[in-house]
């Protein structure tokens, strides 16, 4: 259960962005997580709705984009996605390999702003 | 009112991961050989340590240890009785360590003094696989009376591990541990790491693991 601590890295990395656009609103922050990074998506969910408020990011939305665990199979000389994270194959020779090469993500990868305006 | 998207590309734990290269850079200009012990609550860390410790203090090697736990400083004591330098760290709460807490706690130790530092995360194999702490080595331990399949069910701690431990192996036969599922199943989500299969009580397989650290130092050295 760490991902109180993770929505926390959240709230302070957007409203340290936010720094350049004084006034706005948070609507959407866009997540891209890996299959194997351990993250529960009901829990950040959940502490989310708690660690926002009071803060730029209060009533906005969390999308979280999960990625698939991609290997490289030196065999056959390509990436391919694995299954299950049970088993690290490659998904055509079957062959195991360590080489990860995506899956383990936790990225902030866009957010959504509403923009005071000026002067108005 | 416009709405505008602001692409970020930012890992959440960015400040972790800053901080844990930070602590990278100072191990390796100390020529230390930092480790990050993880398993769950039981598995025999603390007594798979505290022998280590003794092993290495013994051979004439300096080695030094961090302790990770919710509460209480039972465990430093106990690997204090080693003869090497202990501090606990207590995360009141927290279920894993981060690289901030290591950093702090190091203050006032002369790190280029060490051949070794270990550091025994909190006991827990979930949250610990994403805070990296700068080590060069994390150990994933698993005991016999654990369950042979436990690296299926947490993948992404046994995949990210550079080393296997099995610990309690004394107490293997008498708890039906399967040792070829074992093996198997670490194999299948990390292929290829060294398995130790060890005894904190009676010494078993002690000799492996501690040519492995002695081989990993002195990669160390040399990088």
């Amino acid at each position: 259960m760490h991902e109180l601590s993770l929505v926390s890295s959240i709230v302070d990395s957007v409203t340290e962005s936010l720094a350049r656009y004084p006034g706005a609103r948070v609507i959407e922050v866009r997540l891209r997580v890996g299959a194997l990074a351990a993250v529960i998506e009901d829990s950040l969910q959940f502490c989310y709705g708690i660690a926002t408020e009071g803060t730029p990011l209060a009533g906005s939305a969390l999308v979280v984009k999960t990625l698939p665990v991609v290997v490289h199979c030196s065999r056959c000389n390509v990436d391919g996605a694995i299954e299950s994270v049970q088993s690290f194959r490659c998904p055509h020779c079957g062959e195991l390999t360590m080489d990860v090469r995506q899956g383990r993500e936790m990225e902030i990868e866009a957010i959504e702003i509403e923009e005071a305006e000026v002067g108005g | 009112m416009t709405t505008r998207i602001v692409e970020l590309r930012r890992g959440i734990l960015k400040k972790n991961d800053e901080l844990a290269a930070g602590l990278r850079d100072r191990f390796t200009a100390a020529n230390v050989l930092v480790l990050n012990l993880v398993s769950s609550p039981g598995t025999g860390k603390t007594a798979f340590l505290e022998r280590t410790l003794r092993e290495l203090l013994a051979q004439g090697s300096r080695a030094a240890a961090l302790v990770g736990d919710l509460e209480t400083d039972n465990d430093a004591r106990r690997l204090a009785a080693s003869g090497a330098p202990v501090r606990q760290i207590n995360t009141h709460g927290i279920c894993h360590l981060e690289a901030e807490m290591v950093g702090k706690h190091l203050d006032g130790w002369e790190l280029a003094a060490l051949d070794y530092l270990f550091i025994e995360n909190v006991g827990n194999l979930v949250c610990p696989s994403s805070y990296d702490l700068g080590e060069k080595i994390r150990v994933a331990l698993l005991s016999v009376t654990e369950g042979e399949d436990k690296p299926l069910k947490y993948p992404t701690l046994f995949n990210s591990a550079d080393a296997a431990v099995i610990t309690k192996m004394d107490i293997a036969e008498a708890v039906g541990f399967d040792r070829e599922a074992a093996l198997r199943n670490i194999n299948e989500i990390r292929p290829g790491i060294r398995i130790f299969e060890t005894s904190a009580k009676t010494g078993a397989g002690l000799a492996e693991w501690l040519g492995y650290l002695q081989e990993q130092g002195a990669n160390h050295a040399g990088s």
